[in-house]
């Protein structure tokens, strides 16, 4: 087995590791912090991919901006009080009935579609290539991201106010 | 390319070990004593009064919302920045509206309040 | 070179780089700052132990290796315990992409060059601010949340200008690359191009590390200790490594970006790399010792509507004048 295999599988195994503890844990401060190994995880797979820059946004938002987020969040509401939740209820036979048949769905459809190789070239990951992109045919894209951030900081301050 | 992360991931596992092991060295020669007070938290010197953890106000949820959003905003401008020497005119243009949308949102924040800590 | 031979010179250059941070910037510089400290408050610093004191930090660090290690009853086992590996990890993996100078040949001295250099210091600081909530938290403690959630605070808004300062930088320079925003400085160093840019840098390294004029969360008249109340002996020590690890690295960065690195005539690179470092280091330390402190409100609000605005002033500025010069 090569050794990028190898380090997929034990990145594949942090990831979901840490998403059963985020679903599963009855503190919600855990589960809130169970999500750092899970978005590390995700980072190693984007290096494996060749996605360097996509791999630092990962650690840069997700670990560092989104989870502190997260976790203000938390300590707002009854959670900061180390409130345990219950994690199941009464349907829980059935969910996981359900759950399994999702799974086997899914491993069966992934198995047996025949991947072929795409034919087109790799896009480049560089910073300079997504820049390059960014100012050529996805200009459109740039400026409207800038539409949705500016939309979106409005719409959670408002939300947020109104709760005062 | 994948190489120069291998070294970095054996930075952090080594890394980590090294910071593990002054703790190490601890479990092994501290000395351990037990009587209750010493576990109690601290608060200057008197019993605690009330909990710790309790409802915190809106306003640490605010900054990190402000701040998520303009992280994500300095995120696009670091390939921009990468290229831009090489590029026409058009490009400052193109980041002068991306920046000019984005002060405005910062604007309304200022406004609205957002940015107060009291 | 097989993989062998490879995993043995990462790993000789981790316990390089983290021997050499801890003494160098645990160790020495903490016997630097209270010496520093000494010299403006006109009186003496350390100077028993060793010559001139110079054993101070190590009979420190030896004296709280054998301190007893308290958990407070109610404090969250799980999360107390790894906080205090995230935040030196996290310092310490900032040197990861700072070149220390060029060893023979021209090989620049760096653990690894990575394509997004500049990226990865800025997404490791982040994680330092996570380290910093589990601390504040896992401790159970009024002082120790209140201090982790304004550092926190703190730490998230001077982010932001940093990432302006680096990336006006690395517009300049053309790359992301560390090692190539060194070579870029052929001919003048940043600084005269950008002194606003360095200036806000600093400003905001110094909030990053929770120093004076912006220490609110760890004054002793304010919070104890702030996030790191309730740790006792080695695990405080570790805490104080991941503090002055992550102010040597942002000044190491610094250097880096703003006052040439390692370059400079006639010395060997790694010595021009030192003095500035001490140079930029000795600035901090003059600042933490003549200011008084700001407050929680000043200190956010100067970098929402002060320091961003200017700093992105300053980007369209510069980008402007790139546009120009280059047309």
């Amino acid at each position: 087995m090569t050794g990028e295999a190898i380090a997929f599988y034990v990145l594949a195994a942090i990831t979901l590791a840490s998403g059963v503890v985020v679903v599963r844990s009855p503190n919600i401060v855990h589960s809130a912090v169970a999500l750092i190994p899970a978005f590390l995880g995700v980072t190693g797979v984007y290096i494996l991919l060749g996605a360097e820059f996509v791999a630092g946004i990962q650690v840069l938002i997700y670990a560092g901006a989104i989870t502190v987020l997260i976790l203000f969040v938390i300590m707002l509401t009854e959670g900061g009080t180390g409130l345990r939740l219950r994690q199941v209820n009464e349907q829980e036979t059935i969910g996981a009935m359900v759950a399994v048949v999702i799974a086997a769905l899914l491993v069966v459809g992934i198995t047996r579609t025949g991947w072929h190789a795409g034919t087109g070239a790799l896009p480049a990951y560089t910073p300079g290539a997504i820049g390059q992109s960014f100012l050529g045919p996805n200009l459109l894209v740039f400026e409207g991201t800038s539409i949705v951030l500016l939309v979106s900081l409005i719409g959670a301050i408002i939300i947020a106010r109104k709760e005062e | 390319m994948l190489l120069d992360w291998g070294y970095v991931a054996v930075f952090a596992i080594v890394g980590a070990g090294m910071v593990a092991l002054p703790l190490l060295v601890i479990w092994l020669i501290s000395p351990r004593s037990n009587y209750p007070q010493k576990f109690e938290t601290y608060e200057s010197g008197v019993p605690t009064i009330g909990q710790a953890w309790s409802q915190f106000n809106v306003r640490y949820y605010l900054f990190s919302l402000v701040f998520v959003v303009f992280d994500v905003e300095i995120i696009y401008l670091y390939p921009w920045a990468v290229i831009y020497r090489d590029q026409g005119p058009a490009a400052f243009y193109d980041a002068l509206i991306f920046l000019g949308i984005l002060a405005l949102g910062l604007l309304y924040a200022w406004r609205k309040g957002a940015l107060e800590w009291v | 070179m097989p993989w062998y031979l490879e995993l043995l010179r990462a790993i000789a250059g981790t316990v390089l780089i983290f021997s050499g941070v801890a003494v160098v910037a645990a160790m020495f510089g903490v016997l630097l700052e209270r010496k520093i400290s000494a010299w403006i408050q006109s009186r003496l610093g350390p100077k028993h132990v060793g010559p001139q004191g110079l054993l101070q930090t190590i009979a420190d660090t030896l004296k709280l290796l054998q301190k007893e290690h308290i958990v407070p009853r109610n404090a969250d086992p799980t999360i107390f315990a790894s906080a205090v590996l995230v935040v030196p990890l996290a310092a310490l993996l900032d040197y990861v992409v700072i070149p220390f100078g060029t060893a023979g040949g021209g090989r620049p001295l760096i653990f690894r060059d990575l394509n997004i250099g500049v990226l990865f210091f800025a997404a490791t600081s982040a994680l330092v601010v996570v380290g910093i909530l589990m601390a504040g938290w896992g401790s159970n403690n009024k002082y120790a949340l209140l201090g982790g959630l304004r550092s926190a605070s703190q730490m998230v808004s001077y982010e932001i200008p940093m990432g302006l300062a680096l990336i006006t930088v690395a517009m300049l320079a053309g790359s992301l690359s560390t090692v190539k925003i060194v070579d870029a400085q052929a001919h003048w160093w940043y600084v005269v191009e950008q002194p606003v840019a360095f200036v806000i840098f600093l400003i905001a390294a110094t909030a990053e590390v929770n120093r004076v004029p912006f220490d609110l969360v760890e004054a002793e008249s304010e919070l104890v200790a702030g996030y790191f109340s309730e740790y006792t002996g080695m695990r405080f020590a570790l805490f104080q490594l991941g503090e002055y690890g992550e102010m040597f690295a942002m000044a190491a960065m610094a250097v880096t970006l703003f006052l040439g690195g390692w370059r400079g005539p006639v010395l060997p690179p790694v010595l021009w790399f030192v003095i500035k470092l001490y140079a930029l280091i000795f600035v901090f330390m003059w600042v933490r010792w003549t200011l008084p402190r700001f407050r929680i409100d000043q200190l956010l609000g100067f970098s929402w509507k002060v320091l961003i605005p200017v700093a992105l002033a300053n980007l369209v500025v510069t980008a402007y004048v790139v546009m120009i010069v280059h047309r």
